[in-house]
C-alpha cells in the first residue's frame, strides 16, 4: 500500500475521528488518520465524563456495534454511578468520571493496534476535488492523500473565537491553533453556515481546593462497568466526587460584573445551549435562587487540576477569581485556567443525508461538533456512522442508517439532517418517541447483529452476545415452567406472571425456593451474569408496553419508508407552496417520514409528495 | 410552541378504522355512511347482527347501544381488495337528515372506529393503489381543498370557550410533562425534592380539566354544525337586512350563540335542509377606537374562517361591482329601488331585495349547493376533536393509574406522551424541543 493512497481518510483525532477511523479501518477500508498531534488523540476537552442520562445510552450503542468510547471508559473511569435506578429501565444510565491520561492511553492503544489504520500527524489544509467528487486531502507539509472518501471530525476549528471578560482572540479549543487553512477552503464551497456558542468553567489546582468542606459523592455499588463486554476488574483504582455550591455572595459578585461578561455586553450574539447555561444565566434567569450546586469533578488520578462543572463563565479573570474565593472549599484555590466563551461555525446538518455524506461533494462526510453538536457520545455515535458508511460507500454498499425506533444514534442523526440545530445539539432520552425500547440494557440486541453483519463486531464479542440472548431466552422459559406456591405469590400462574407485578423484581422471584436461582451457562462472567437477570426482567415487565410500541412502529412503517429519490426535484412537485419546496429542497429527505418531520411540513404537502411519487411510478409502469 | 400546521388529519395517525358521511349534508333523501379498515367486518356484525354478504345489498335496522332503532336502510360490505379504498369497507344508506347521520357515526365510533380525517378516504384508496394516474390528479386537488376547508372548520371548532378549555388543557399537560422529563433527563439536579407532590397535584388539576372539557363536549353544549357563511360589506350595504330576511324566513332557528361578541352577530338557519350558520360582520369599517379595531380584527378572522362570504352589494350606490367566485357569491341587494329583476343575473351575481324580500329564493339555491362541496363541517371538525379528547383523556387516566399503583415514571411519563399526541390532532404538535424549552424555563439546568 502506498503511504499517499486510502480507501478513506479521516481528518480529526477527537471522539468522532477515532470511532471513525476504527469503524472504517475493522470494516477492511484502507484508512488513514490525520490529525495535528497524535499526543492529543482521544483528548477530553471539556469535563472529563462519559455518559449520562441520553449520552450513556449512545455509548452503549456505540459499543453495542464494535466502537471504542465505552471499552475507553472501563479503562479510565474512576468514578462510575448508574443514573435513574429507581425510575425505570429505559432512563437508567452509566456515566463514568474518566481519568484524562488513562482515557487517552486507551484511544491510543486501540489505534495503534488497529489493523489497516495508518496514522499521521499532519494537518490537512485542503479538499482534493475532481468533477464533484472528493478525491484525498492535501496536507499542511504538501502531500497529497489520495482517497475515495473523506471523513471531516474537525471539532469547533471554523471561526472559533474565545472571549474572556473583554479580551477576545481567536482559537479552537484553548491552548489550541484553529485550522483556518481548510476552513478557508470549506468556506468556499458554499455549504450553509451557523454560528454557535458555548462556555467552560475555570478549572482549579486541586492541592489548593478544600474538599472536607463538600458534601461527598462516591461511586455506586455495585459499581456498574460500561461496556457490555466490561469486566470490574479493568477499572483502575475508584475515588470520590464532590458537590459543592454557588452563595448569595457568589452571586452579588456576578451581578456586579455582568456588564463585563461578553454576552451581556452584547460582544457575543450567538446563543448558548438552554440546558448548560453559564453562571452569569443563572443567577440571571433564576434569579430566586440563593444557590447552585456544582460538581467538583477529578481531572484524573495523578492530574493536579479539578473541573468545577457549574460555573461556565466568560466574567474577566479577575472576577472569577473573586466569584471563587465565595464558593465553600474554593476559598483558596488557585485557578490554573480562567472559564471562556467560545463561539464557532457550524455546518448546517440539514445539508447532509441521513449516511452524514454532504450532498454538496460525493464522498465527504462530516462528523461530530461540525455538525453542530456538542458531547463526545454525540460526536463519536457520528463519527461512527459517519465512518460505517464511507467504508460501505467505497465498497460499492448501500448505507446503514439506523431509524428513530431503532437507536438513539438513529434520533441523533435525523434530528440533525431533518431539523437542523439552534444550539449545541445534546441527546436527551425526551427526543426519543421510542424510548422503552431505546434502552442501554438492550443496545446489543438492537444493534450487534447489524454489527456482526458489517465486520464491525469480533468472535469475543459475538460470542457473549450469543451467550446472554440464550441464556435470557432460556430463564425465561425457565421461569414459565416454574410454579409458584408462595402465600404472597397467589393468583400467580408461573413464576414469569409473579415477574410481571409492579412490587416484585428477579431477585425476589428467584428468592422463592420453589423457584431458585439460574445456573451460569458456559462463557459467563459475573458482569454479563447481572446482565442477563436484568434482561429477563426487564422484558418480562415491560412486554405488554413494547408491544403497542412495535404496533404504534408497525404502523406508520409504510409512510415511513416510501422513499424519496435524492435528485427529486421539488420544484416539479405541483401544488406544493414555496416554503414547503424551499425546506425540501434543502432537507432532501430519503423519506416520506422525515419529510413529514421537517418542521412546518403541513399534511397537505405531505399529500402532494405522496401524489407526486405515486404518479411517477405510474408513469415508469 | 407548537408547529401549527397540522390542524385536521394529522399524518401521524394513519391507521385504524375511519368512518364519515361520503355524501354531501343534507343534500336530497338518501346519505352514505363509509366505513374503512379492518374493523368494517367486525362493526357489520354488530350493527347488523349478521356477517355480510359480499357486495349484495340487504335492508336492516340500524340501533344505537341501547337497541332503539336510528334509522332503517341498505348496508353492503366490500371485502378488501375490491373496495373503494383497497381496505375492508362497509356502506350504509339511510335517509339523509343531517342529525340522524351524526348519531348512527357517533354509534359506529363507539364499535371501535374514528372519524376520518379530510380526504382520509380518497388517501387511503390512493396508498392502496386504487386509482389510475388522472384520478391521483384529482385525489391531489381534493386532498388540498379538503385540507383547506378541515383547517377553516377547524378554526372554527376552536372558537370560544372551547379552544380556551383545550389550549388551556395542552398547557397544563406541557406542564405536567416538562416536570417528570425534567426529573427522567436530569437526574443530578436539585429537582426530584419538589418532584413527588407538585406531580400529583398536577395530575388531579388535570384530571378536572379533562374532566370539565370532556363533559360539555357531551353534553353536546359546544357542538355546533353547518356551513358558515359570512356576511361582508359595505355599511348601509343592506347586510343586516339581509341576515334578517334570511333568518326571518327560516323555520327553524338551530341555535344563536350566547355571548356573542358585540360586533359579530351569529344566526343559525337551515337552507333545503342543509344546517347554516350566519354570521354578520356589522361595523366592517375604517375603525377609530380600540374596541372599533379589535371588532374589525374580528371581522377580518371570521372571513378568514369562512366556507362561504356573502358580499353584499349596495345596487344604488354605484361603483366597482365584486366578481363572484368560488367561496364567494354577490348579493346585489337593494333592487326595489333599481328596478332590476330577482334572482341570478347574467354575471352570476344574485339581484335581491331583503327589504322587498325578492330573489331570496335563488340566493337559498346558491347556499344550498355551495354546501356540497368537497368541505368539512365543523360539527365534523369537532367530531375529530372531541374524539381525540377522549382517546387523551383515557391515556391520562392510564398514566394516573400507573402513579397510584406506584409504576416507574418513565411508564408514566410514556402514556402522558401518547395523551399529548391525541392532544395534537386539535392544535398541531408539541416537538420534543418545544417540551425541552419548557423544561429548561422552569428549571435551572445545567452543570
Amino acid at each position: 500500500m502506498s503511504q499517499a493512497e486510502f480507501d478513506l481518510i479521516v481528518v480529526g483525532g477527537g471522539h468522532a475521528g477515532t470511532e471513525a477511523a476504527l469503524a472504517a479501518a475493522r470494516m477492511g477500508a484502507r484508512t488513514g488518520l490525520i490529525t495535528h498531534r497524535l499526543d492529543t488523540l482521544g483528548q477530553m476537552s471539556c469535563n472529563p465524563a462519559i455518559g449520562g442520562v441520553g449520552k450513556g445510552h449512545l455509548a452503549r450503542e456505540i459499543d453495542a456495534l464494535g466502537g471504542l468510547m465505552a471499552q475507553a471508559a472501563d479503562r479510565a473511569g474512576i468514578h462510575f454511578r448508574r443514573l435513574n435506578s429507581s425510575k425505570g429501565p429505559a432512563v437508567r444510565a452509566t456515566r463514568a468520571q474518566a481519568d484524562r491520561q488513562l482515557y487517552r492511553a486507551a484511544v491510543r492503544r486501540a489505534l495503534e493496534t488497529a489493523r489497516g489504520l495508518t496514522l499521521l500527524q499532519d494537518s490537512a489544509d485542503d479538499l482534493l476535488l475532481e468533477s464533484g467528487r472528493i478525491r484525498g486531502v492535501r496536507t499542511s507539509s504538501g502531500l497529497e492523500l489520495r482517497a475515495r472518501a473523506v471523513v471531516l471530525t474537525v471539532g469547533t476549528f471554523l471561526g472559533g473565537q474565545i472571549h474572556v471578560g473583554a479580551a477576545r482572540r481567536p482559537g479552537g479549543r484553548e491552548g489550541e491553533l484553529p485550522a483556518n487553512r481548510l476552513a478557508q477552503r470549506l468556506r468556499e464551497l458554499d455549504l450553509p453556515v451557523g454560528r454557535l456558542k458555548t462556555g467552560t468553567p475555570p478549572r482549579l489546582d486541586a492541592a489548593s481546593v478544600d474538599f472536607t468542606v463538600m458534601r461527598r459523592q462516591p461511586g455506586d455499588r455495585p459499581r456498574p462497568v460500561f461496556s457490555f463486554m466490561g469486566r470490574r476488574d479493568h477499572h483502575p483504582r475508584q475515588v470520590e466526587c464532590h458537590i459543592t455550591h454557588t452563595t448569595e455572595a457568589t452571586h452579588d459578585i456576578v451581578r456586579a460584573r455582568l456588564r463585563e461578561s461578553p454576552m451581556y455586553s452584547g460582544a457575543i450574539e450567538s446563543t448558548g445551549p438552554r440546558y448548560c447555561p453559564s453562571l452569569e444565566d443563572k443567577v440571571v434567569r433564576f434569579a430566586h435562587r440563593s444557590s447552585h450546586q456544582i460538581f467538583v469533578e477529578p481531572e484524573g488520578l495523578t492530574s493536579t487540576e479539578v473541573y468545577p462543572n457549574g460555573i461556565s463563565t466568560s466574567l474577566p479573570a479577575d472576577a472569577q477569581l473573586e466569584f471563587l474565593a465565595t464558593i465553600p472549599g474554593f476559598e483558596r484555590a488557585r485557578m490554573s485556567r480562567p472559564g471562556y466563551a467560545i463561539e464557532y461555525d457550524y455546518f448546517d446538518p440539514r445539508s447532509l443525508g441521513a449516511d452524514l455524506q454532504t450532498q454538496a461533494i460525493a464522498g465527504l462526510y462530516f462528523a461530530g461538533q461540525i455538525n453542530g453538536t456538542t458531547g463526545y457520545e454525540e460526536a463519536g455515535a457520528q463519527g461512527l456512522l459517519a465512518g460505517i458508511n464511507a467504508a460501505l460507500a467505497v465498497a460499492g454498499q448501500p448505507a446503514f442508517t439506523p431509524g428513530r425506533e431503532e437507536a438513539y444514534m438513529g434520533v441523533l442523526v435525523d434530528d440533525l439532517v431533518t431539523r437542523g440545530v439552534t444550539e449545541p445539539y445534546r441527546m436527551f432520552t425526551s427526543r426519543a418517541e421510542y424510548r422503552l425500547r431505546l434502552r442501554e440494557d438492550n443496545a446489543d440486541a438492537r444493534l450487534t447483529p447489524a454489527g456482526r453483519r458489517l465486520g464491525l463486531v469480533g468472535e469475543a464479542r459475538w460470542k457473549a452476545f450469543c451467550v446472554k440472548q440464550e441464556a435470557i431466552a432460556a430463564e425465561r422459559a425457565r421461569l414459565e415452567r416454574c410454579r409458584a406456591t408462595g402465600a404472597d405469590a397467589a393468583g400467580a400462574e408461573n413464576a414469569l406472571a409473579l415477574l410481571r407485578r409492579p412490587d416484585w423484581d428477579y431477585p425476589r422471584v428467584t428468592a422463592l425456593p420453589e423457584v431458585g436461582r439460574r445456573t451460569a451457562a458456559r462463557g459467563e462472567w459475573p458482569e454479563l451474569a447481572r446482565q442477563i437477570e436484568e434482561g429477563v426482567e426487564i422484558e418480562v415487565r415491560y412486554a405488554g408496553y413494547l408491544k403497542r410500541q412495535e404496533a404504534e412502529i408497525r404502523r406508520s412503517r409504510r409512510m415511513r419508508n416510501t422513499s424519496l429519490p435524492p435528485e427529486l426535484d421539488y420544484a416539479g412537485v405541483g401544488g406544493l407552496s414555496n416554503e414547503a419546496r424551499e425546506k425540501l429542497a434543502r432537507v432532501r429527505p430519503a423519506t416520506i417520514g422525515q419529510a413529514e418531520r421537517i418542521p412546518g411540513m403541513t399534511p397537505a404537502a405531505v399529500s402532494r409528495l405522496l401524489v407526486h411519487m405515486k404518479k411517477r411510478e405510474l408513469q415508469c409502469a | 410552541m407548537a408547529d401549527q400546521s397540522p390542524h385536521g388529519p394529522g399524518a401521524r395517525e394513519t391507521g385504524g378504522t375511519i368512518v364519515a358521511c361520503a355524501t354531501p349534508p343534507g343534500r336530497g333523501g338518501v346519505a352514505v355512511i363509509r366505513v374503512s379498515g379492518s374493523g368494517a367486518r367486525a362493526i357489520a356484525r354488530k350493527m347488523l347482527g349478521e356477517a355480510p354478504p359480499a357486495r349484495q345489498a340487504r335492508l336492516a335496522s340500524l340501533a344505537d347501544s341501547s337497541g332503539e332503532v336510528l334509522d332503517q336502510g341498505l348496508a353492503l360490505f366490500f371485502p378488501a381488495p375490491n373496495s373503494f379504498t383497497g381496505e375492508d369497507v362497509l356502506e350504509l344508506q339511510v335517509h339523509g337528515s343531517p342529525v340522524g347521520c351524526e348519531l348512527l357515526i357517533a354509534r359506529i365510533c363507539e364499535l371501535g372506529a374514528r372519524p376520518a380525517g379530510p380526504g382520509e378516504f380518497s388517501r387511503r384508496a390512493f396508498l392502496n393503489d386504487r386509482m389510475d394516474l388522472s384520478q391521483a390528479e384529482a385525489v391531489a386537488d381534493l386532498i388540498d381543498a379538503a385540507s383547506a376547508s378541515a383547517a377553516r372548520a377547524a378554526a372554527r371548532s376552536l372558537r370560544g370557550a372551547f379552544s380556551e378549555t383545550v389550549e388551556a388543557l395542552i398547557a397544563r399537560l406541557t406542564g405536567l410533562r416538562a416536570q417528570l422529563e425534567a426529573t427522567l433527563d436530569f437526574p443530578d439536579e436539585e429537582i426530584d425534592l419538589l418532584e413527588d407532590r407538585e406531580i400529583k397535584a398536577g395530575f388531579v388539576e388535570l384530571g378536572k380539566q379533562f374532566a370539565r372539557v370532556t363533559g360539555a363536549a357531551e353534553r353536546g353544549r359546544i357542538l355546533r354544525d353547518g356551513l358558515n357563511v359570512v356576511i361582508s360589506g359595505r355599511p348601509n350595504a343592506g347586510k343586516s337586512s339581509l341576515l334578517n330576511a334570511l333568518v326571518g324566513e327560516s323555520a327553524a332557528i338551530v341555535a344563536d350563540e350566547p355571548g356573542t361578541t358585540r360586533d359579530l352577530v351569529r344566526a343559525g338557519i337551515s337552507v333545503r335542509g342543509v344546517p347554516v350558520e350566519l354570521v354578520d360582520t356589522a361595523g366592517l369599517r375604517a375603525a377609530e377606537g380600540g374596541v372599533e379595531r379589535e371588532g374589525v380584527r374580528r371581522a377580518r378572522k371570521a372571513l378568514a374562517e369562512a366556507d362561504l362570504v356573502l358580499r353584499v352589494w349596495d345596487a344604488a350606490a354605484g361603483g366597482l361591482e365584486p366578481q363572484p367566485k368560488p367561496g364567494r357569491i354577490v348579493v346585489r341587494n337593494k333592487i326595489d329601488l333599481t328596478g332590476e329583476p330577482p334572482g341570478v343575473a347574467a354575471d352570476g351575481v344574485v339581484n335581491v331585495s331583503a327589504t322587498a324580500e325578492t330573489g331570496l329564493e335563488a340566493l337559498r339555491a346558491l347556499l344550498a349547493e355551495s354546501a356540497g362541496g368537497p368541505g368539512e363541517g365543523a360539527f365534523s371538525a369537532r367530531a375529530r376533536h372531541v374524539n381525540s379528547l377522549r382517546e387523551a383523556q383515557r391515556r391520562y387516566r392510564e398514566a394516573a393509574g400507573l402513579l397510584e399503583r406506584g409504576h416507574s415514571p418513565e411508564l408514566i411519563a410514556e402514556e402522558l406522551r401518547l395523551a399529548q399526541e391525541r392532544l395534537a390532532e386539535i392544535t398541531g404538535a408539541v416537538s420534543s424541543d418545544d417540551l425541552l424549552g419548557e423544561i429548561f424555563s422552569q428549571f435551572c439546568i445545567g452543570k
